[in-house]
């Protein structure tokens, strides 16, 4: 990239399966305050630009740009939204950066799941509406259908999966922000009742209220206002076809192209060698096997027997999602790809207490949009 | 700036019509297609998609980018949807700015579309969830009412007369006449008809107000070297700005657009403007009503405070006045597919500063021109500034 | 000029009702519980009592309102809950002759912003105007809430019915 960018501060709120207490707004509040104190920066005086990730069904809300600026402390300044991933919210906080013309910049992330009564309905409002939307399914059928192809395709086995939940939920244990940390066993997640065979209730995520604010900072500003500025080394996104009928059910090729270019940015060339743990989407379970194939950490269909032989577990050769994962943290809809993110920083920064990884020196995020879409977003970052 | 400079070398858009046949995909693919064409370029040149649409409420899909995604050429791309209310249009095009200026990519597809025809049983009803949930929505509010008071206010604050503000909505109806995808061109439109028009909300009366619309707008937009490539005449951006105020409204003065005046400050700055009513030779400012033509012309800081509808009456503003407005037909004129219409004023600039614009070419070969939009709560301004 | 235009297919009314065209149709099943949080809560159960609650700032003196528990000009915590009247002045205000959903009306609604007593100048709140000649409206109206009888309010903005014309 033509120019240096560093998260310089984050803050973070909620992460939890109810907040009553808090409005949208003084929820986002809470993590905005904490992400300045970090940064050191006033944002009335010291931010370029803002951008803030969600979607108006999620929100409840048509246009719900207009209601983010006040909590950010974004009043009268440049402020947009992202209807996308969190990582792609980043991603545009990171390209304003790079023209030159923008020195700090802020980025909000946050879900309000317990205030949506039909989660379900409104994930379905999402499918094509002529072809997908009038055979009523379920939209984690869409889950359930491709978990069935990549199994087939892989040879993955059903155990392997569940042994991603057995893993996250227990790392959720060491993370103080997860609220969904639990000893359960492998065969716990075979035995639970399938939501759509052969998808199990315990290997899709729960949800979470929360909100995750960071501040980036170009080059000399971030060696300015911080000691320990995590670096964007590089930064990746894109999506695959929309059609149900038409996608690689097996593969999960938005994640490899949103790979590629995430290492094409940072210069990587091996990434499995150049990176020493990752944080990706696990809305369900098998997605992370997935994912950890697409972005080449592994090669295709090993992701699995790697999983339970423990070389992606907390004191594993790679730990992947150290933090419990959207299922161990739940997933906190527009936001899941930014906490993702907020893990590696913890960690490159040696603030992840009883999960610290030793050594950490370069991270990978990565962020899916989730059914029906193909849409991820990837982000590496480093010391 | 470490980023490369940035042109327009195409666009391309559909009709404007009340209702489409064509899906929202096939929209954005209509619009796409030609934009493409015109700078002789294919998908494959594509690096990266922006695609710029309002509320999911009308297209009737959440996530409404996944769903566009492959209309818009994104199948394998990198695709953001920006969005910042009524004015997504013009932010479309600053995003395919900052994607190309950021030295990831050289060139860009921005896709805007709309089709507001499909939120039944009009609309309007979709506009009913802008308001606060809480504090507002029980009072069972309407879109007209938000234009309803902030004219007034504008007019209050001056002492316009409806007929000051008419001449906005005559002027614009019969600009789009010479456009062809024009919905409501109408050489033949008078100032009485504007007023004899039935009251919706006063003092809004039926003609100040644009149309429902289905549409769709597409742009390349690529680095210096690539567009010096493909064409002889691109089209640079100049300068960007955008800006939010506060979701508090009813605490805010309505009859000045302070963030559009912030907004276009930004991009005077990065444009090395100082003398606006100077430097600049045509403007597409958003006109959803005719009081926000001259409300904007006034926060672009174009002309004072309170003097845009003298200027209007004196014929400044006309095609062949000494600073043209709107003259595409805008969005009383040509339609109003919120984030396509927005994107169409970045067209116009383009085309008219190519020399492209056939029956509506403006005389006297301008050389800068600018795109404005407005939206969210009467809230946001984006502006872009281009020349050649 | 018209190369760059794609010639859409435009439909009629006709083309719906005499079934030339096919279409699908959805009902989509979005609800909602929000969170009202900290400080609109308040200014609900004020409204149930009859009152209209501010919140000040102590970095820029304003009292605000709706309240909030952050003042979004200084980005700094409010910290008083201040008690405002229900009287206020208009700032602008409309006649509007059709509903949200597009019902036509005989007699015009009234929405207005309505600058409220106590809290600082420019701070306005919307709501309906009532008991007063529409054509004799005008900005600077002096206003007062007219409150639903106790038994019917519920915690909401619609427990004042409208403000109407203060004799003073």
């Amino acid at each position: 990239m033509i120019r240096d960018v560093a998260i310089v501060g984050a803050g973070w709120s909620g992460f939890r399966s109810v907040t009553p207490e808090l409005s949208h707004k003084e929820l986002m509040y809470d993590a905005a305050v904490r992400a300045y104190e970090d940064a050191g920066i006033d944002p009335r005086r010291d931010v370029d630009t803002f951008v803030t990730v969600g979607e108006d069904y999620h929100e409840g809300i048509s246009i719900f740009d207009e209601y983010v600026p006040d909590q950010l402390g974004a009043v009268q300044r440049p402020v947009q939204s992202i209807a996308g991933e969190g990582i792609q919210g980043l991603a545009s906080a990171v390209m304003q950066i790079l023209t030159g013309r923008f020195d700090i910049a802020v980025v909000e992330g946050h879900s309000k799941a317990s205030n949506i009564m039909t989660l379900p309905h409104v994930l379905a409002f999402a499918m094509d509406p002529v072809f997908n939307r009038p055979l009523a399914v379920h939209p984690y059928a869409i889950a359930g259908m491709e978990m069935l192809r990549y199994l087939s395709e892989t040879a993955t086995t059903p155990e392997e999966c569940a042994a991603v939940v057995a893993k996250n939920r227990s790392n959720a244990l060491f993370n103080p922000l997860a609220g969904y940390g639990a000893s359960i066993s492998i065969d716990d997640v075979l035995i639970a009742e399938p939501i759509a065979e052969p998808l199990s209730r315990l290997e899709c995520a729960g949800h979470s209220d929360g909100s995750v604010v960071f501040v980036l900072a170009a080059g000399e500003s971030a060696r300015v206002l911080s000691d320990h500025p995590i670096w964007i080394r590089g930064i990746g996104w894109a999506n695959d076809t929309f059609w149900l009928e038409s996608r690689p059910w097996g593969d999960a090729r938005y994640a490899r192209a949103a790979g590629e270019m995430a290492f094409r940015t940072a210069g990587i060339r091996s990434p499995s060698k150049e990176i020493d743990f990752a944080e990706v989407d696990d809305t369900f379970a098998y997605k992370e096997l997935q994912h950890l194939e697409a972005l080449g950490f592994c090669s295709w269909g090993t992701a699995g027997e790697w999983t339970l032989e423990g070389g992606t577990a907390l004191g594993g050769e790679f730990p992947v999602n150290p933090s419990g994962g959207a299922l161990g943290e739940g997933h906190l809809l527009d936001a899941t790809g930014l906490a993702r993110v907020l893990e590696v920083v913890l960690q490159l920064r040696g603030q992840a207490g009883q999960r610290q990884i030793d050594a950490a020196e370069v991270g990978l995020a990565f962020g899916w949009r989730g059914v029906p879409t193909t849409a991820g977003a990837a982000v590496v970052l480093s010391n | 700036m470490t980023g490369d400079r940035v042109a327009v070398v195409g666009a391309g858009m559909t009709k404007f019509v009340r209702r489409a046949q064509e899906t929202p995909k096939e929209l954005s693919w209509e619009a796409a297609h030609l934009a493409l064409q015109s700078c002789e370029m294919t998908i494959d040149d594509v690096d990266a998609v922006v695609i710029g649409t309002a509320p999911d409420a009308f297209d009737g899909v959440h996530m409404k980018s996944e769903y566009l995604s492959d209309g818009c050429g994104g199948w394998g791309k990198p695709l953001i949807r920006g969005y910042v209310g009524g004015g997504t249009g013009v932010f479309a095009a600053i995003q395919g700015w900052y994607h190309v200026a950021s030295g990831l990519f050289d060139t860009v597809l921005v896709v805007c579309e709309e089709k507001m025809s499909s939120c039944q049983p009009h609309p309007q009803a979709a506009f009913l969830t802008i308001f606060d949930h809480t504090t507002e929505r029980p009072l069972k509010p309407n879109l007209l009412w938000i234009f309803a008071l902030e004219m007034n206010a504008y007019m209050n604050r001056y002492g316009l007369s409806k007929r000051d503000i008419a001449t906005v909505s005559v002027k614009n109806k019969r600009n789009a006449a010479d456009h062809p995808a024009a919905l409501l061109g109408d050489p033949d439109i008078t100032v009485e008809d504007v007023l004899n028009s039935p009251v919706l909300a006063w003092p809004v009366q039926r003609l100040d107000v644009s149309p429902v619309t289905d549409g769709a707008v597409a742009l390349v937009m690529s680095a210096n070297h690539v567009a010096r490539r493909v064409t002889d005449r691109p089209v640079w951006v100049e300068g960007v700005g955008w800006n939010l105020d506060t979701a508090y409204w009813t605490n805010r003065d309505l009859s000045y657009p302070v963030y559009v005046e912030e907004a276009a400050r930004m991009a005077y700055d990065m444009a090395g403007i100082s003398e606006p009513r100077q430097q600049i030779h045509i403007a597409e400012p958003y006109d959803p009503f005719d009081y926000k033509e001259l409300h904007h012309l006034e926060g672009l800081m174009l002309f004072d405070r309170g003097e845009a509808p003298r200027a209007a009456a004196d014929g400044i503003t006309q095609r062949d006045g000494d600073l043209p407005v709107c003259p595409s037909g805008g969005l009383l004129g040509v339609g109003n597919p919120i984030a396509a219409a927005g994107l169409m004023k970045v067209a116009e600039i383009f085309w008219q500063l190519r020399g492209e614009a056939g029956a509506r070419q403006v005389p006297g070969n301008p050389k800068r021109g600018l795109a404005q939009a407005w939206g969210d709560l009467m809230q946001v301004g984006t502006v872009v500034v281009m020349g050649v | 000029m018209e190369e760059f235009v794609y010639d859409s297919v435009y439909l009629s009314s006709d083309d719906f009702r005499e079934g030339r065209v096919l279409f699908e149709m959805w009902e989509p099943n979005a609800r909602y519980a929000w969170d009202a949080g900290v400080a609109i809560s308040r200014y609900l159960q004020g409204l149930k009592a009859a009152k209209l609650i501010g919140r000040s700032c102590p970095d820029c003196s304003r009292v605000l309102v709706p309240p909030r528990m952050f003042c979004e000009s200084c980005f700094y915590p409010t910290d008083k809950w201040v008690t405002l009247r229900d009287t206020g002045t208009v700032l602008t205000f409309s006649r509007c002759y059709i509903t949200w959903d597009l019902i036509q009306l005989e007699e015009p609604q009234m929405p207005a912003v309505i600058e409220i007593d106590g809290a600082s100048s420019g701070m306005g709140i919307m709501h309906m105007l009532g008991e007063v000649d529409p054509e004799a409206l005008a900005i600077g109206m002096r206003v007062r809430a007219v409150w639903k009888p106790p038994d019917e309010r519920s915690g909401s903005i619609t427990d004042i019915a409208y403000f109407r014309p203060l004799e003073e």
